[in-house]
């Protein structure tokens, strides 16, 4: 059986990994490397690596530190930010990363999925949305979210945008729903149900997580298959081998710890 | 030893290199038919799609290099695929070293593609490739096409349908799932390959 997936985010600032309170205040975590390797050896199922600042600067990754990462870990690893082409996508997957991830570039640029899916297969291309409830009760995405000053409000619903991005190509989708980061009052289960209705391809649930019983409940009331997280990793607050006894106990199956 | 990553374009060739690099081996990566056929291992890696794929091993003229060598060969995931009769991915004729034919996956309720994440092995015979790696043992797969379960299988995986994780047929063998992203599991299949080849 498929066991659910524990993805620790490592937000990527000028080769560090960061972390900040609703995306601001970033405060630095450790080198990229040393996080990369600690939770490897906790039991992580795979690792996001965001380079915040690569889309609000308007460069591409340092594939330096992505080869790095990729001589070192044994475990899968997508790299986010920043990856506006084919070619940039290429240098990042060539550098040893799994799986790439496009949010702002494919919000201006939605061919972008279609031509990353043509080339390298579905399962290379991860679309992560940012998602915000707008005062009129519809969630919409937002672009640009790494620099808080630079964070634009699109009025793409969505739930559009997710039947969209599968539609030309995602082979995974990670909502972020923005609301709930960084604050620990649990996920957003009601807009990860309503877009798991509408998501055929894997759904990695993001923001929000601050104890145990948040992922439990991230797993069984929104059935998705991997849920993210930063904080409480970082933090130390859930620990990823007690975190998998809570949720085999549970009867979530989850990969084994060595 | 000599071994050798056949450089067919696939992306993830760099993470197959590194993974053997951690066992302490450095393998050369080549497209050029005679260190392929020099090589003491063979390891043919791949991710993207079945029709690119067998394009490029045609436009390099490695087909025929591929389907005549006498020492052990090792696809991965894609590369696995390509070993098979022919892929419903694209409709097109692969290396023909392993009989059947690749399908896409077919989804249901709760039953995901593409299939992505760690999964049980199931061994369902024993081999000096899964030498060590216990029932159960999980591997990281991700793919939305599949092989069949037939007599070549040396271990199976369940996602909706079961289907073969792990082939072999004489000195031919394929890994679904990705071993260089296996954590111990992917690790011991490689040493495995390495040291006794598929003897």
């Amino acid at each position: 059986m498929l066991s659910r997936r524990l993805i620790p985010c490592l937000d990527v600032k000028h080769g560090q990994v960061v972390k900040g309170v609703r995306f601001r205040d970033h405060v630095v975590m450790g080198a990229i490397e040393d996080l990369a390797l600690r939770y490897r050896d906790e039991g992580a199922d795979e690792l996001v690596f965001y380079d915040i600042t690569a889309s609000p600067e308007g460069r591409g990754v340092d594939v330096a530190w992505v080869e790095r990462v990729a001589r070192i870990i044994d475990i899968p690893f997508c790299v986010a930010g920043g990856i506006r082409s084919v070619a940039q996508a290429r240098a990042v997957l060539h550098a040893g990363a799994d799986k790439v991830s496009v949010n702002t570039p494919a919000l201006e640029r939605p061919e972008l999925i279609n031509e990353l899916a043509a080339e390298f297969g579905v399962q290379c291309v991860v679309v992560g949305v940012d998602s915000l409830r707008d005062a009129d009760g519809q969630w919409r995405v937002r672009s640009h979210t790494g620099d808080p000053d630079k964070t634009r409000a699109l009025s793409r619903r969505t739930l559009d945008w997710v039947v969209e991005a599968q539609q030309r190509g995602a082979g995974e989708i990670v909502l972020n729903c923005m609301g709930n980061d960084g604050v620990r009052t649990g996920y957003d289960l009601e807009q990860l149900r309503a877009v798991r209705a509408l998501c055929r391809v894997p759904l990695v649930a993001s923001g929000g997580a601050g104890t145990a019983e948040h992922f439990v409940q991230v797993f069984q009331d929104a059935d998705v298959d991997a849920a993210l997280a930063a904080t409480v990793f970082h933090s130390g607050a859930v620990r990823i081998p007690e975190l998998k006894a809570t949720l085999r106990a549970q009867g979530i199956e989850v990969r084994d710890v060595a | 030893m000599k071994v050798v990553l056949v450089d067919s374009g696939g992306a993830n060739i760099g993470s197959v290199r590194y993974a053997l690099e951690r066992l302490g081996v450095q393998a050369a990566m080549s497209a050029d038919a005679n260190v392929i056929r020099a090589a003491d291992r063979v390891i043919l890696p791949g991710v993207g799609a079945a029709g690119p794929a067998m394009a490029r091993l045609n436009e390099l003229s490695l087909v025929d290099t591929l389907r005549s060598l006498t020492q052990p060969l090792l696809g991965i995931c894609l590369g696995m695929q390509l070993l098979f009769d022919d892929s419903e991915e694209g409709g097109v004729a692969c290396l023909g070293l392993v009989p059947g034919r690749v399908r896409r996956m077919p989804e249901s309720a709760g039953v995901r593609v593409p299939h992505m994440g760690w999964n049980r092995l199931r061994p369902t015979r024993p081999s000096s490739l899964l030498e060590g790696i216990d029932d159960g043992a999980q591997a990281y797969f991700v793919h939305s096409f599949a092989a069949p379960v037939t007599d070549d299988c040396l271990a199976r995986c369940g996602h909706g349908e079961d289907f073969a994780a792990v082939v072999q047929r004489g000195n031919v063998a394929g890994a679904q799932f990705h071993p260089e992203r296996s954590a111990a599991t992917g690790a011991r299949l490689l040493e495995n390959f390495l040291r006794t080849g598929l003897a």
